[in-house]
């Protein structure tokens, strides 16, 4: 027997997920099958999945050709090292979200469990064969299966109208974005009719229609990914799905727009101009600073992680720009570095979005309420979820000695290279982009010292939460994978830009891992250890031998001293828990310093009042610039053309009769 | 008359011309019986078009496409409008949105347009019956008035029929017909489209208390 090689493994994990997801239909009421067999086999294909990536990491690419398809276009597959590190991504993060929501899903929540698992399962396989396509046609099939299996999934609760409306948008968004996707990938046929990944790479596109499939590819991707000014549909989809879903969704799937847009860029289209990376960057930067600012200003814990989730979308898409540039100029090691960042942003955003999707999930259970203003003190009822979520916290804000600390630092570290670029402008406008991102950075750090302290500091907002109970050994299990490889992609990060070096090789020429090696596998240092250097475990230990000192101390120093007493009460003798800083009040020094950048509507109290109350009201401009102004457009023409239906069978009949005389008339031979 | 033509093709733009003729009359006539009676005989034109044809050429296939129509449109097809008729209970005559002589001064029109659109393709054509290429679109385009200025439920279907008669008409002379395959489709689809708009036409009366169509337009979306 020959042995399977890894794109094999890869397909029959694809299958299995497929399944697995049938299996659900065979018994669609029965909970405790489906949630305790089904999902956790899900969970051990992704980590096949997962394995069976890393193994091939550094090897040459694989392809494969199936069977199924249309006659005479059968699917092409294609495994390579830039797929490979996606895979390892999504088999990862959906090994740890299976696993938490084999715990997760009750009874009596929206769909009948059996529907989940297949919507679930096929949301998996597709996004996995959308990582395997080598052909246009696969892609797009993969790709709409994706988009369709997530609209099922989000609208999982949809006897809510708000959920069908999210729903809706997130569809129409994801079709509008495909179809500039077809029509980049038509472009880049350059009319030869060969839709096959390969075709396309061999075809010499002129620069103009280069740029037209690169900016119909970013359009298109960015849709899928969140970018601006078609970022709408995320914080509207993600609170409404169960939370596995958003973490499934804002973790991998939003990633699977970054490797299209790679794959487009790097892969198929040959030589980059530069100014694509500089319309990238500028769209990337304008999302990262709008996502991180309304995730600053949100009540909803659900929505503030979304738009953190635009703003990582952001970054990676600035990270996208940046390469793009380097590698236009043929700044290859810069490049290297660069995409290395991007790449590791994305593993480390996929780990540390999905654990805090999932921990708002089991608030979410424990405490049946999604408004931060109602929420706090549970790390009192919930210890193992926010010690938890306190990782993801962490990776998020971007502080050492978790992953998210990493991305962002080598990132930062090529942009102090840009000023060496060979171009008058760009060398001195691509280094204020990395103050902005600096400045998002800070802010990400201010949105998740209030999303953890608002829920599980202070002290507890409602009376109801003192039953909120902790999560079950399955969540936890899930929580404490992806913790783990937050942790691990935080403090090795010398193996980890190893294992994703052979993507960075592929697109590059050249990558960063010799570089890094040099120094051992302690000590990051991408250009020199005279410049920078990262030792995260010296850190690790250094902050861990810090905090044990810190405690000793005052163990010793105050021994039998200690008393508890409410949080935050300023040493005050009667505190309540209406006393703390609300969700509102938090970031209202945020509020007021960006004033422009939000469309507010305010309620202040005035004296006479009866019932004094204070709201605000934060949307989103984009909605009355853009969307509002579009719809109304979009009725006018439909109102216009619904004349021509006038409800008259002859006149439907006359229509196609003129139409039939006209052309017989105009395509006279 | 030009005696140059040989006899096969005087007899077959003979029936030709009386496919046309029936496609007038049936677009003046009013009522629904000796509507599809003209349908019927418009068929069984057809079909003796087609076997002059077969027999003049030797194409064995269009003997099987002859029977074909005689058995589906000259005897079953206007069998089944009859029973559906009686059982509806269709008195009334057929009304239409347009006067008839005005009708069949469009109708004349078209006719026009038609020979003149279809002048270019016979030229190309080689077949001894390509003169009757002209009337076959003619009839398409005729039928198809008579489906617009219809307002019953029944005129209209006649008329889908005898459109299909004249695209029948018009593979013949063209190319000598379509290939078996395709010919037995098309039958196919006719006859259960027939039977199906039969249901339909229940339905509409269950709906409406009438056949008359111009009711559907209340199912319009406001």
């Amino acid at each position: 027997m020959p042995a399977l090689l890894p794109i094999d493994v890869l397909l029959i994990a694809a299958c299995a997920w497929l399944a697995i997801g049938l299996a659900g239909l065979a018994a669609p009421r029965n909970l405790h099958f489906i949630s305790k067999i089904l999902f956790p086999l899900g969970a051990a294909v992704g980590v096949l999945a997962g394995l069976t990536s890393l193994r091939f990491l550094g090897s040459g690419a694989e392809t494969a050709v199936l069977a199924i398809g249309l006659p005479d276009l059968p699917f092409h597959l294609r495994l390579d090292n830039l797929a490979a590190v996606f895979v390892l991504l999504l088999g990862f993060a959906a090994a740890g979200i299976s696993v938490f929501a084999a715990g997760y899903f009750r009874k009596g929540e929206g769909a009948a469990p059996g529907l989940m698992c297949l919507q679930y399962h096929f949301f998996l396989a597709s996004m996995l064969l959308v990582l395997l396509a080598d052909d246009a046609y696969a892609f797009m099939v993969a790709w709409e299966g994706m988009a369709l299996s997530s609209f099922f999934l989000v609208t999982t609760d949809h006897r809510h109208a708000e959920i069908r409306r999210a729903g809706y948008l997130y569809l129409l968004i994801a079709h509008i974005g495909a179809i500039a996707i077809l029509l980049s990938f038509g472009v880049m046929t350059a009319g030869s009719g060969d839709y096959s990944f390969a075709g396309m790479r061999a075809q010499a596109l002129s620069p103009f229609w280069a740029s037209a499939a690169f900016l119909l590819a970013l359009a298109g991707f960015g849709a899928k990914a969140g970018l601006l000014p078609v970022h709408v549909w995320l914080p509207e989809a993600h609170p409404a799905a169960p939370s596995p879903v958003s973490a499934m969704m804002s973790g991998v799937m939003l990633k699977t727009a970054i490797y299209g847009l790679l794959r487009v860029s790097f892969d198929l289209l040959g030589e980059p101009l530069w100014w694509w990376g500089v319309v990238a960057m500028s769209v990337g930067l304008a999302t990262a600073v709008f996502g991180v600012l309304y995730s600053t200003v949100q009540s909803d814990m659900k929505r503030l992680l979304a738009y953190s989730s635009i703003e990582n979308i952001g970054l990676l898409a600035v990270a996208l720009g940046l390469t793009l540039i380097f590698h236009a100029y043929r700044m290859e090691a810069l490049a290297a570095l660069s995409m290395t960042a991007l790449l590791y942003h994305c593993l480390a955003h996929a780990g540390f979005k999905s654990l805090l999707f999932l921990c708002t999930g089991s608030v979410l259970h424990a405490t049946k309420e999604r408004s931060l203003g109602k929420l706090g003190g549970l790390i009192h009822r919930m210890p193992w979820v926010a010690w938890l979520a306190l990782a993801g916290v962490i990776a998020s804000a971007g502080l050492p000695p978790l992953s998210g600390f990493v991305s962002e630092w080598l990132l930062l570290q090529s942009f102090l290279f840009s000023p060496g670029l060979p171009h008058p402008w760009l060398n001195m406008v691509v280094p204020v982009a990395a103050a902005v991102v600096a400045l998002v950075a800070a802010l990400a750090g201010f949105a998740m010292v209030k999303f953890y302290g608002i829920i599980f500091l202070g002290q507890m907002r409602e009376e109801a939460l003192k039953d909120a109970h902790d999560a079950g050994p399955w969540e936890r299990a899930g929580l404490l994978w992806l913790a783990g490889l937050t942790l691990a992609l935080g403090v090795l990060p010398t193996a980890v830009i190893s294992v994703i070096d052979a993507a960075t090789r592929q697109l590059l020429g050249t990558g960063l891992a010799d570089k890094v090696r040099e120094h051992g596998w302690w000590l990051l240092a991408p250009i020199s250890p005279d410049r920078a250097s990262y030792a995260p475990l010296v850190f690790l230990a250094v902050i861990a031998a810090a905090v044990l000192l810190g405690r000793q101390l005052v163990h010793r120093l105050y021994h039998g001293r200690l008393r508890r007493s409410p949080a935050w009460d300023c040493g005050y003798v009667f505190q309540g828990p209406r006393a703390q800083d609300t969700a509102e009040g938090f970031s209202q020094p945020i509020r007021r310093i960006f004033e422009p950048m939000f469309r507010m509507e305010r309620h202040f109290p005035t004296i006479r009042d009866e019932k004094p109350y204070y709201s605000v009201k934060v949307e989103d401009h984009f909605w009355h610039w853009l969307y509002l102004p579009l719809a109304r457009a979009a009725e006018w023409v439909s109102r216009l053309i619904i004349r021509l239906q006038g409800g008259r069978i002859a006149i439907y009949l006359l229509y196609s009769f003129l139409t039939l005389i006209i052309l017989l008339l105009v395509a006279r031979p | 008359m030009n005696t140059a033509l040989p006899l096969s093709t005087q007899l077959i733009n003979l029936f030709a011309a009386v496919v046309l003729l029936l496609a007038f009359a049936m677009l003046a006539q009013r009522r629904v019986l000796p509507l599809i009676n003209l349908f019927a005989l418009q068929g069984l034109t057809l079909c003796l078009s087609t076997l002059v044809v077969a027999f003049t050429t030797g194409q064995a296939h269009l003997y099987g496409s002859a029977a074909l129509t005689l058995a589906l449109k000259a005897v079953l097809l206007p069998l089944i409008l009859h029973r559906l008729v009686r059982k509806l209970q269709v008195k009334a005559d057929v009304e239409g949105l347009i006067n008839v002589p005005t009708t069949m001064l469009a109708g004349i029109a078209l006719v026009i347009v038609a020979f003149n659109v279809a002048l270019p393709i016979s030229q190309l054509s080689s077949t001894i019956s390509r003169g009757t290429l002209g009337i076959a679109l003619a009839s398409v385009m005729l039928a198809f008035l008579m489906m617009i200025v219809r307002t019953k439920a029944i005129p209209q279907v006649v008329g889908f029929l005898a459109m299909e008669n004249g695209l029948f008409l018009a593979a013949t002379s063209a190319t000598y017909g379509m290939p078996m395959v395709v010919e037995l489709g098309i039958a196919l689809d006719v006859l259960i489209g027939v039977i199906i708009l039969g249901v339909f036409f229940f339905q509409i009366r269950d709906q409406f208390d009438s056949l008359d169509i111009r009711h559907l337009e209340n199912l319009k979306e406001r």
